[in-house]
């Protein structure tokens, strides 16, 4: 579906890709994630060929994105990040408008996702709020019988309920063969959605993978309820952020020494405990929460599983 | 917190927002005044040829109607400001109105006060000082135009009516904006509403002047604009009729107030009444979206350019009349064709009617840029929309708009000239001259649209052009330019139809430079970034 190799983007002096990598196979749910300013939507805007590349290769449903236009984007569907419409037409003839100008939309499905994410579209566009704007372009792209999507953090103005009508839609998306790039820097969103992700600072790549392959580099939460005093969890290895009260701890421990902290733990005796499992946000927190230059982790079970 | 807190931070935000604005609106607008009235005295040197020329004017009713009456024929600055009067004032009007709306409507709409609402600003600091700014500024340009006027050797006292009548007309309409700003929510809606308030008063007072005292004359008594006339300056000063342009203002703002207090911030009064829930057969392309964007503003931009061929039309049946100075008659003899003053002042008046649909041409053809800053291009562009057919359905909208704004015009004017003569073969003959014009206006949105592709920062380059090609046209005859300067101006290659000779190569030209200017701005906007 998407192939991206090496592929740069200077704005002037700022440099906002630097060698980008991703792949998005058939199908597949993919999750582009960095923090804000990390290159994704100038990715997407490359893809669409709305920016010219600098260098390296991009190739989109088997062509170039930058010479055969038309062609390619009758085959994908586009959600840009910030949603702008025309202010005096109705939310409703957007949508038709912008179905007809990719080549048609199927009218049952643009009821069915009207009502699903509770639009009205006899209203003006300058009456809608950045949600509803969101809405509109949505239901213009998943209404197209379209190949790929590409949805540039998509879900920034919905409101939980609506991001749950949202996920299920990526899901049918995917039953339904479509093939989906998914940016976004809400995780959980990814989490819950995708098959892979590329996550990328910088314009450059961080890691790339399915989740299960991501998660050695995370750290779990536990906190437990002890049968008496915690003596000897703090010399445990790979504990951090050690949070002793009376009988009960609190810690995030390396996924290579869970094991260890569990035993430890059932050594002392366990009342209760509640383990979370690692969340994207902690992937980022470690990438990026502490500025280090590469955001490489230091347990090297993470290296083996990167791609 | 009060209702007016914060009030003065918004005020240097606004006088911030408007520091290149204001001032070139200033020195135009008194510059306009004083460049014109001392080319009136220089017109017209002695007082029989003054009287004879305001007599004329007061017998040509389309000319009374458009301008107004003189109502001391003796006065020499009741002459010279006769076009600047009730005209002047109705563009004091619009600044008014546009400058009160672009700081609350527009902001409102934009979401911007939102942000202020949220802070430690009260309810009524935006409306507060947006009145203060705008009253502010339109005293100033008053001031500073009855300065110029007095600088160019007219009496102070009427200098100085003139400039309070301007200042008066331009706050009355101010708070008729502040109105309009409540009730509607888009600043555009606002605009139009408090623009066709403004153009009734016009059209009011329009048709009172030019009526018989015992007819309808009282019609400019309804009008704003009809009060400030009445003010009469150099011929009477009559000073007392300022205050009812005072107390509109002050019970129109009053009215803004109330309003605002019952509304919500975002909506107004007037609710955006629902529309259509599909869309119809016509917008499934970018021209058809183009056309949609563009209709309103283009019908009303055709109405204008109708009665203006309408005029136009009048005044030439009767125009033989009108210039009994010397001096005048040699002017337009020396500027136009060589087929009677009638020809060369139909040949005059379109050329000015050429570069007024160059603005509409400018503007239209902007929009490219508008479209895509607003990140409405965007989406377009990643559908099966390729960005030429995209960039085409501007353009074209900018070409036969302005196509059919000069065949409106000429039509009009056209039919007006021939009811006069009875002669209908001046139909193709005006109309003709009118067309002439557009080659030069499509040179116009040609930079435009090079621009877009080139240095799309830059697309105000159209307006840059535009005002250097008009200096170079109006100095130019004065200060006798070289040649190939007169010659940088498309404006100057147009055939000075009806009447003066017609080749067709020059209209070649223009066509040609036009088509390149123009396929420059769709191969370069290929080629660069979207944004
Ligand atoms: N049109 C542009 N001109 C200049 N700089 C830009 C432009 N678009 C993006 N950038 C810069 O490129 C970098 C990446 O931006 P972007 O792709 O929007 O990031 P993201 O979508 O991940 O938040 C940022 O530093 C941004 O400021
Ligand atoms: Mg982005």
């Amino acid at each position: 579906m998407i192939r991206v190799q090496g592929l740069r983007k200077s704005f002037g002096r700022t440099k906002a890709l630097d060698g980008l990598d991703l792949q998005v196979s058939v199908g597949e749910v993919h999750g582009f994630l960095g923090p804000n300013g990390s290159g994704k939507s100038t990715t997407i805007r490359v893809l669409l060929g709305l920016l010219r590349a600098d260098a390296g290769t991009v190739t989109l449903l088997g062509g170039d994105p930058w010479r055969d236009v038309t062609r390619l984007h009758r085959r994908l569907a586009y959600v840009p990040g910030d949603v702008s419409l025309w202010p005096n037409l109705t939310g409703g003839e957007v949508i038709d408008l912008l179905g007809r100008l990719r080549g048609g939309l199927n009218p049952k499905r643009r009821a069915t996702l009207l009502e699903r994410f509770d639009l009205d579209p006899t209203k003006k566009c300058r009456a809608y709020s950045k949600g509803n704007r969101q809405k509109v372009a949505l239901v213009a792209a998943l209404a197209s019988d379209v190949e790929l999507l590409l949805l540039d953090e998509p879900t920034s103005g919905l409101d939980p309920l609506m991001e749950q009508t949202f996920r299920d839609c990526i899901e049918q998306g995917r039953d339904d063969g479509r093939s989906v790039l998914l940016s976004s820097h809400i995780l959980a969103e990814a989490e819950a959605l995708c098959d892979r992700v590329s996550i990328i600072r910088a314009g450059r790549n961080v890691e790339t993978g399915t989740l299960t392959e991501l998660r050695h580099l995370t750290r779990t939460s536990i906190s437990a309820d002890l049968a008496g005093p915690p003596n000897g969890v703090a010399s445990l290895r790979g504990i951090h952020d050690l949070d002793v009260e009376g009988n009960r701890v609190r810690f995030d421990v390396d996924a290579a020494y869970l094991d260890e902290a569990l035993r430890g733990l059932t050594e002392v005796g366990v009342r209760g405990l509640v383990s979370q499992p690692p969340t994207l946000e902690q992937l980022f927190l470690e990438h990026y929460g502490n500025g280090s230059a590469g955001g490489r982790p230091a347990d090297p079970a993470g290296a083996a599983a990167r791609s | 917190m009060t209702g007016v807190t914060g009030v003065g931070p918004l005020v240097r935000l606004a006088v911030r927002r408007d520091r290149v604005l204001l001032p070139v609106w200033a020195v135009l607008l008194a510059g306009m005044a004083g460049l014109s009235a001392s080319a009136t005295v220089g017109l017209y040197p002695d007082l029989a040829s003054r009287v004879q020329a305001a007599q004329n004017i007061n017998a040509t009713s389309s000319l009374v109607g458009l301008y107004g009456r003189i109502y001391d024929v003796t006065a020499l600055g009741a002459l010279a400001t006769i076009k600047l009067g009730g005209f002047g004032a109705a563009l004091l009007g619009v600044l008014g109105l546009v400058l009160i709306v672009r700081h609350t409507r527009a902001e409102e709409e934009a979401g911007r006060l939102e942000l202020v609402g949220a802070g430690v600003v009260g309810r009524y600091a935006a409306l507060t000082a947006a009145l203060l700014v705008t009253t502010t500024a339109l005293v100033a340009i008053g001031a500073l135009t009855s300065g110029a006027l007095i600088a160019a050797g007219l009496p102070s006292s009427g200098s100085i009516a003139f400039g309070l009548s301007w200042a008066g007309t331009g706050i009355a309409f101010a708070a008729v904006g502040a109105v309009a700003a409540q009730m509607t929510t888009s600043a555009r809606g606002a605009i139009g509403a408090a623009g066709a308030t403004l153009g009734l008063a016009y059209l009011l007072r329009g048709i009172g002047d030019s009526s018989d005292p015992d007819g309808l004359r009282w019609l400019s008594w309804l009008s704003p604009v009809g009060w400030a006339q009445q003010v009469r300056p150099y011929a009477g000063d009559r000073w007392l009729l300022l205050i009812p342009l005072l107390a509109l203002a002050v019970a129109t703002s009053a009215v803004a107030y109330v309003l605002l207090a019952r509304r919500d911030l975002g909506a107004g009064l007037l609710t955006d009444r629902p529309g259509p829930a599909t869309a119809p057969a016509g917008l499934r392309s970018p021209l058809g979206l183009a056309w949609r964007l563009h209709r309103v503003a283009l019908a009303a931009w055709l109405v204008a350019f109708l009665l203006v061929g309408i005029v136009v039309g009048n005044i030439a049946s009767d125009v033989g009349g009108l210039l009994n100075s010397a001096q005048a008659r040699d002017m337009i003899l020396r500027l136009g064709g060589r087929h009677g003053l009638t020809d060369a002042f139909l040949a005059a008046e379109f050329s000015i009617v050429g570069v007024l649909a160059s603005v509409y041409g400018v503007q239209a053809a902007m929009r490219l840029r508008v479209e895509e800053t607003a990140l409405r291009a965007e989406p377009l562009l990643a559908t099966a929309v390729s960005r030429a057919r995209w960039t085409a359905s501007h353009t074209v909208v900018a070409v036969l708009g302005t196509t059919a704004l000069m065949v409106g015009a000429g039509l009009g004017a056209g039919t007006a000239y021939a009811a006069h003569t009875g002669d209908s073969a001046q139909i193709g003959r005006v109309l003709g001259a009118a067309l002439v014009q557009l080659p030069a206006v499509w040179v116009l949105t040609g930079v435009v649209v090079a621009a877009f592709g080139l240095a799309p920062r830059f697309v105000a380059a159209g307006w840059a052009a535009l005002a250097i090609f008009l200096l170079i046209g109006q100095l130019g005859a004065i200060f006798e330019f070289p040649q190939w300067v007169m010659g940088l101006s498309p404006y100057t290659h147009v055939p000075r139809l009806p009447g003066g000779p017609f080749g067709p190569t020059p209209m070649l030209w223009l066509l040609g430079i036009a088509a390149a200017l123009t396929g420059v701005g769709f191969a370069s906007f290929r080629r660069r970034d979207l944004g």
